[in-house]
C-alpha cells in the first residue's frame, strides 16, 4: 500500500444531495431551494467543497423522484422533489474546478454498462482524471416500472441475505467487471497516429472484452480511449454483509454507516476478510465512515438547530448513518477516534446547504490541519492520486506483454 | 430582410472527412479540443454544436477499421461539460434510440438543457445491427421494418415524460413549506407495443420544455418522421439542385401534419476549404483530398462497394475488373456508408467506365466520386455561394463540418462569418437565450 501523507492522515468527502440530507434543509435562510436544478448551484457547492482541499464530493442519483419511503414512492409537497442526472451534474462542474474529486451516483441495476463505462470515461477526461462513480442498486418497484425492461424482485425487507438482494448485488459486480473491462479495452498508448502506414491507431491494442453474464453480454471494445486515471474511481455504500462483499469485490472505496468505534472496526475487519476471500488482500480499498454533520461553533447552537429543524419537519431526523452534531472540533475528536478503529477516511452529509459545508470547509478542515491530520494543499493531480491508489495496470496489455514475452 | 442564414459546427468525427495526420491535427478526445471548437462556433454566433455518436467501433472485413479517427467521448458527458465554457451556444447529441431507454434518455435530455439553461438539442437516430446490439443488454433484436416504428414511439415517449411536468409545480416557499404545489406531478403512464412505462417523472420541465429534435436519414420513411416530429433535419444534399429538391420534398410534407413551413429548419452538413483566393483555394482543397484518401484509404472505400477483399490491387493502378459482391454479409459493419449502395455492381460499372474517361487511378477515382467540399474557395465566394443557397430555397443554414481539430473552424469564423453579417444574414449578437430562439422556432406551449 501507497504511504499515505502522515501515519493518521485522513480521506475527506462530503456527500451532495438537494438542499441537504436533513428533510427541513431547505427552509433555512440560507438554502437556495429554487435553484436547485441550476447548474450554478452545484458549482458553488463543488467549488466551496474544494476550497476545502477534500479529496472528493458524491452526488446523490436515482431513477425516481425522491420519497420518505424508501420502497415506494410517496406524494409529500412539503419535500425537495426532482433532481438532475449526477454524471451531468458533475460534468458541468468540472471544467470550473481543479483538483477535487467528482463521484456522482449510477444506478447499475437499470442502465447500460457500455453507456455508463464511456460517460465515466468521459468524465475523467473532461476533469482530467477526476472522474469516479458510486455504484447503487435498485430495489425500488417504481423505479422498475419508469424503465419497464423488467419486474422488480420480490424482497423480504428483513432479510438482507436473500437470494433476490445477493443477485442485485451480484449483478453490480459484473456491471463494475464490464465497466472496468472497457475502461481497459484500449491500451494507453492504442491512439499511433502512424503516417507512414496511415493506421491512426494500433488495433493489436484494442481488445474486446467478450463479458458474457447472466445479466447481460457485452462484446467491447469502449468507443472511448483508456482514460487518464485508467480506471476512474468505483465506490459503493454498503450497511450489510453482501454489500459489504461488493465493496470488497469491486470497489475501490467502501462508505460505510458505523454506530461508533467499536461498530467500524467490526465492519472494516468484516470487510478486510471479504477482500482475502475475493483474493484483493494486496489492493488498496478505502473504507470510510459516513456521518450526517450538524455544526456550529457553539455546540448548543448546533443541538438547537437540529431540534429546530425537526420541528419544522414534523418529525425527529433518522438516518442509516449516525448524525453527529457539535463543533468542528468535536467532530475532529470523533473522526481521530474512528480512525484508529482502521477507517480511512469519512464522507459527511452535510443536515443543510450550505451551512455544515462550510463548517466542513472552513472549521473542521483547518482543525484537522492543525492537527495535522489532512493535506494543506492538493498533493496529487487525480483522484486516484489523492487515495494514494496507483494508476491500475491494464489487463489486456498485461496480457499481451506477457504472451509477446513468453513467445 | 433576406432570409437569415442558420449556422452550426459538427465536431469532425471518426471518419476520413477529418485529417488526423496534418500538422495541425490535435487530440480528438482531450476535452481541450471539444472546448476550442465551441468557442470558436460561439464567438461566431452559430446557433449550435453537434456531436455524432457511433455505439461500436467500426470493422472492416472483421477487424477494427484503423485509417480514420478511432475513438469518441460520451456525448452528454461532453455536452454537459460544454455547457460550463459556452453560454449561448446550443449543444445538440446524438442519442440512438434502439439501445436507450426512454425514462432515462428523457432524463438526460432534461437535464442537459436545465444545465445548459435551455440549450439542449437530440438528433434522434435508429440503430438495428446485432453487430452494434453485441455491447447492450438488449442486443440486436430489432427488426428493420420496426426501426421507425420504435423510433417514433420513443420520442413520443420521451416527449410526454419532458411535458408530465407543467413547469409551475415548484413553489419551495419557505415559509409556508410547501415546495410542490401538486403532489402528482411527473405522473406519466405510456403503454405501446414497444413500451409500458409509468409513473413519476424525477426532473422537473427543463426552460426548453423539451428538447430540439432533429432527424438524421434521408429515406423516405426518415422524411416523414421529420415532417411530423422534428425540429430540423440533418442532410447530406450537399449541391444546390439536390439541396432545392430535398428542401421542396420534405417542406412540402409539413402541411399534412398541420405544420408551418417554417417549423421544420433543412441544414445540409457541408464541408469548405477556405483560401486567400479561389484558386488557392482550389489547390487547398486538392491537398486535403489527398490526405482524406491514402491509397489504404481508396481499397477500403472501394471494398465497401465491391464487398469484397480487394487488398491485391494496387490504389495507383486501375480499378478492378471483377464484380461486387451483392447483399449480407458486408465487410464493412458500424458504419452507415455499408448500405448505401442500391446497386453495387451498375455503380461499379459507372465508376469503370468514369475511370477509363478521365485516366483514374482507385485512389483518383475515389477521390473524384467521394467527399467533394461542399464549399471551396476565398471567404468572399464561401459567403455568397452560402447567402445564394439559403435565398435560392436549398437550405436553410449548414453544419460545418471542418476537416482538422481543433483549429479547423478558426478561419470561417474570423473571415466569412464578418461578410455573412455584412450581407444581413447573419446575426451580429444573440437576441435569445435558448436553442429554440437561435433557431427562430416557435415558442412550446406549454404543457396542458
Amino acid at each position: 500500500m501507497p504511504e499515505p501523507l502522515h501515519p493518521a492522515h485522513v480521506h475527506l468527502a462530503v456527500a451532495l444531495d438537494g438542499a441537504g440530507w436533513h428533510p427541513a434543509a431547505w427552509r433555512e435562510p440560507d438554502a437556495r431551494p429554487a435553484d436547485l436544478l441550476t447548474a450554478g448551484y452545484w458549482v458553488d457547492l463543488v467549488q466551496e467543497a474544494e476550497r476545502g482541499l477534500l479529496d472528493l464530493v458524491t452526488l446523490e442519483d436515482g431513477l425516481s423522484l425522491q420519497s420518505d419511503d424508501p420502497w415506494t414512492p410517496d406524494e409529500r409537497t412539503d419535500r425537495v422533489r426532482g433532481r438532475l442526472d449526477a454524471v451531468q451534474v458533475a460534468a458541468r462542474v468540472a471544467p470550473v474546478t481543479r483538483g477535487i474529486g467528482l463521484v456522482p451516483t449510477a444506478v447499475v441495476t437499470h442502465t447500460e454498462p457500455f453507456h455508463l463505462s464511456k460517460a465515466l470515461a468521459t468524465l475523467d477526461y473532461v476533469s482530467t482524471g477526476r472522474a469516479g462513480v458510486r455504484v447503487k442498486v435498485s430495489s425500488n418497484p417504481a423505479e422498475y416500472r419508469h424503465v419497464g425492461r423488467r419486474e422488480a424482485p420480490v424482497l423480504d425487507r428483513g432479510d438482507l441475505q436473500a437470494q433476490q438482494v445477493r443477485d442485485l448485488f451480484d449483478e453490480a459486480a459484473d456491471w463494475v467487471e464490464v465497466v472496468r473491462r472497457l475502461w481497459d479495452s484500449w491500451e494507453d498508448d492504442a491512439e499511433i497516429r502512424d503516417a507512414a502506414t496511415g493506421r491512426f491507431v494500433d488495433r493489436e491494442r484494442l481488445h474486446r472484452v467478450d463479458f458474457a453474464g447472466r445479466w447481460f453480454s457485452v462484446k467491447g471494445p469502449s468507443i472511448t480511449p483508456r482514460p487518464p486515471q485508467g480506471q476512474p474511481l468505483v465506490t459503493a455504500l454498503a450497511h450489510a454483509t453482501v454489500p459489504y462483499e461488493l465493496v470488497a469485490r469491486s470497489a475501490d472505496v467502501g462508505f460505510v454507516t458505523p454506530r461508533d468505534a467499536a461498530d467500524a472496526a467490526g465492519i472494516v475487519g468484516e470487510i478486510r476478510a471479504a477482500q482475502q476471500a475475493a483474493g484483493r488482500a494486496g489492493e488498496t480499498v478505502h473504507v470510510f465512515g459516513d456521518l450526517v454533520v450538524v455544526l456550529d461553533d457553539d455546540p448548543a447552537a448546533a443541538a438547537a438547530r437540529l431540534r429546530r429543524l425537526d420541528d419544522v419537519a414534523g418529525a425527529e431526523y433518522r438516518s442509516d448513518a449516525r448524525v453527529f452534531t457539535g463543533s468542528a472540533a468535536q467532530l475532529a475528536d470523533l473522526l481521530t477516534e474512528w480512525a484508529a478503529a482502521g477507517l480511512t477516511g469519512f464522507r459527511l452529509r452535510p443536515a443543510t446547504l450550505p451551512h455544515d459545508l462550510v463548517q466542513v470547509t472552513g472549521r473542521l478542515v483547518p482543525e484537522l490541519q492543525r492537527r495535522g491530520l489532512f493535506r494543506t494543499a492538493y498533493e496529487a493531480g487525480s483522484l486516484r492520486g489523492l487515495l494514494g491508489l496507483p494508476r491500475p495496470a491494464n489487463r489486456y496489455a498485461t496480457a499481451r506483454n506477457d504472451a509477446a514475452g513468453a513467445a | 430582410m433576406p432570409k437569415q442564414v442558420h449556422l452550426a459546427v459538427h465536431f469532425p468525427g471518426v471518419n476520413n472527412t477529418t485529417v488526423w495526420s496534418d500538422p495541425e491535427a490535435g487530440s480528438q478526445i482531450e476535452f481541450s479540443s471539444f472546448a476550442h471548437v465551441a468557442r470558436t462556433a460561439e464567438r461566431g454566433l452559430f446557433d449550435f454544436f453537434f456531436l455524432a455518436e457511433g455505439l461500436r467501433l467500426r470493422e472492416h472485413k472483421g477487424q477494427i477499421h484503423d485509417l480514420d479517427v478511432v475513438g469518441r467521448p460520451d456525448t452528454f458527458t461532453v455536452l454537459a461539460a460544454l455547457a460550463a465554457v459556452t453560454d449561448r451556444l446550443g449543444l445538440t447529441g446524438t442519442i440512438n434510440s434502439t439501445f436507450n431507454e426512454p425514462y432515462e434518455v428523457a432524463r438526460q435530455f432534461a437535464s442537459l438543457d436545465h444545465l445548459s439553461a435551455g440549450r439542449a438539442a437530440w438528433n434522434v437516430v435508429t440503430s438495428w445491427d446485432a453487430f452494434t446490439g453485441e455491447n447492450f443488454r438488449r442486443g440486436g433484436f430489432l427488426a428493420q421494418d420496426q426501426r421507425y416504428e420504435r423510433a417514433r414511439t420513443f420520442l413520443q415517449t420521451v416527449m410526454e415524460l419532458a411535458d408530465s411536468w407543467r413547469g409551475d409545480e415548484i413553489v419551495a416557499d419557505k415559509e409556508t413549506g410547501v415546495f410542490l404545489r401538486d403532489p402528482q406531478a411527473g405522473r406519466f403512464a405510456h403503454t405501446d407495443a414497444h413500451f409500458d412505462v409509468a409513473g413519476r417523472f424525477d426532473v422537473p420541465r427543463s426552460p426548453q420544455g423539451r428538447p430540439v429534435v432533429f432527424q438524421a436519414g434521408d429515406s423516405d420513411e426518415g422524411r416523414e418522421f421529420a415532417a411530423s416530429s422534428a425540429d430540423a433535419i440533418f442532410t447530406r444534399h450537399g449541391t444546390r439542385e439536390a439541396g432545392q429538391a430535398f428542401y421542396a420534398d420534405v417542406k412540402g410534407r409539413l402541411a399534412r401534419y398541420g405544420r408551418e413551413r417554417d417549423s421544420l429548419l433543412v441544414l445540409p452538413a457541408a464541408t469548405f476549404v477556405l483560401g486567400d483566393t479561389d484558386a488557392e483555394a482550389a489547390e487547398l482543397a486538392h491537398h486535403v483530398r489527398l490526405q482524406q484518401t491514402s491509397g489504404a484509404t481508396a481499397l477500403q472505400w472501394l471494398e465497401q462497394l465491391w464487398n469484397r477483399d480487394l487488398s491485391a490491387y494496387d490504389p495507383d493502378g486501375p480499378l478492378p475488373e471483377i464484380d461486387p459482391v451483392v447483399g449480407e454479409p458486408t465487410v464493412a459493419q458500424g458504419r452507415a456508408s455499408a448500405r448505401m449502395f442500391t446497386d453495387p455492381v451498375a455503380t461499379a460499372n459507372e465508376w469503370r467506365a468514369l475511370a477509363e474517361a478521365k485516366k483514374l487511378s482507385i485512389r483518383e477515382l475515389v477521390i473524384e466520386v467521394t467527399g467533394r467540399q461542399n464549399f471551396v474557395g476565398s471567404a468572399a465566394t464561401i459567403a455568397a455561394t452560402i447567402d445564394d443557397f439559403v435565398q435560392a430555397g436549398a437550405s436553410d443554414g449548414f453544419i460545418l463540418v471542418p476537416h482538422i481539430v481543433p483549429g479547423g473552424l478558426d478561419r470561417f469564423v474570423d473571415e466569412v462569418v464578418p461578410l455573412l453579417q455584412e450581407r444581413g444574414v447573419h446575426r451580429t449578437e444573440y437576441e435569445g437565450e435558448t436553442l429554440r430562439d437561435h433557431l427562430g422556432l416557435p415558442p412550446l406551449r406549454t404543457a396542458p
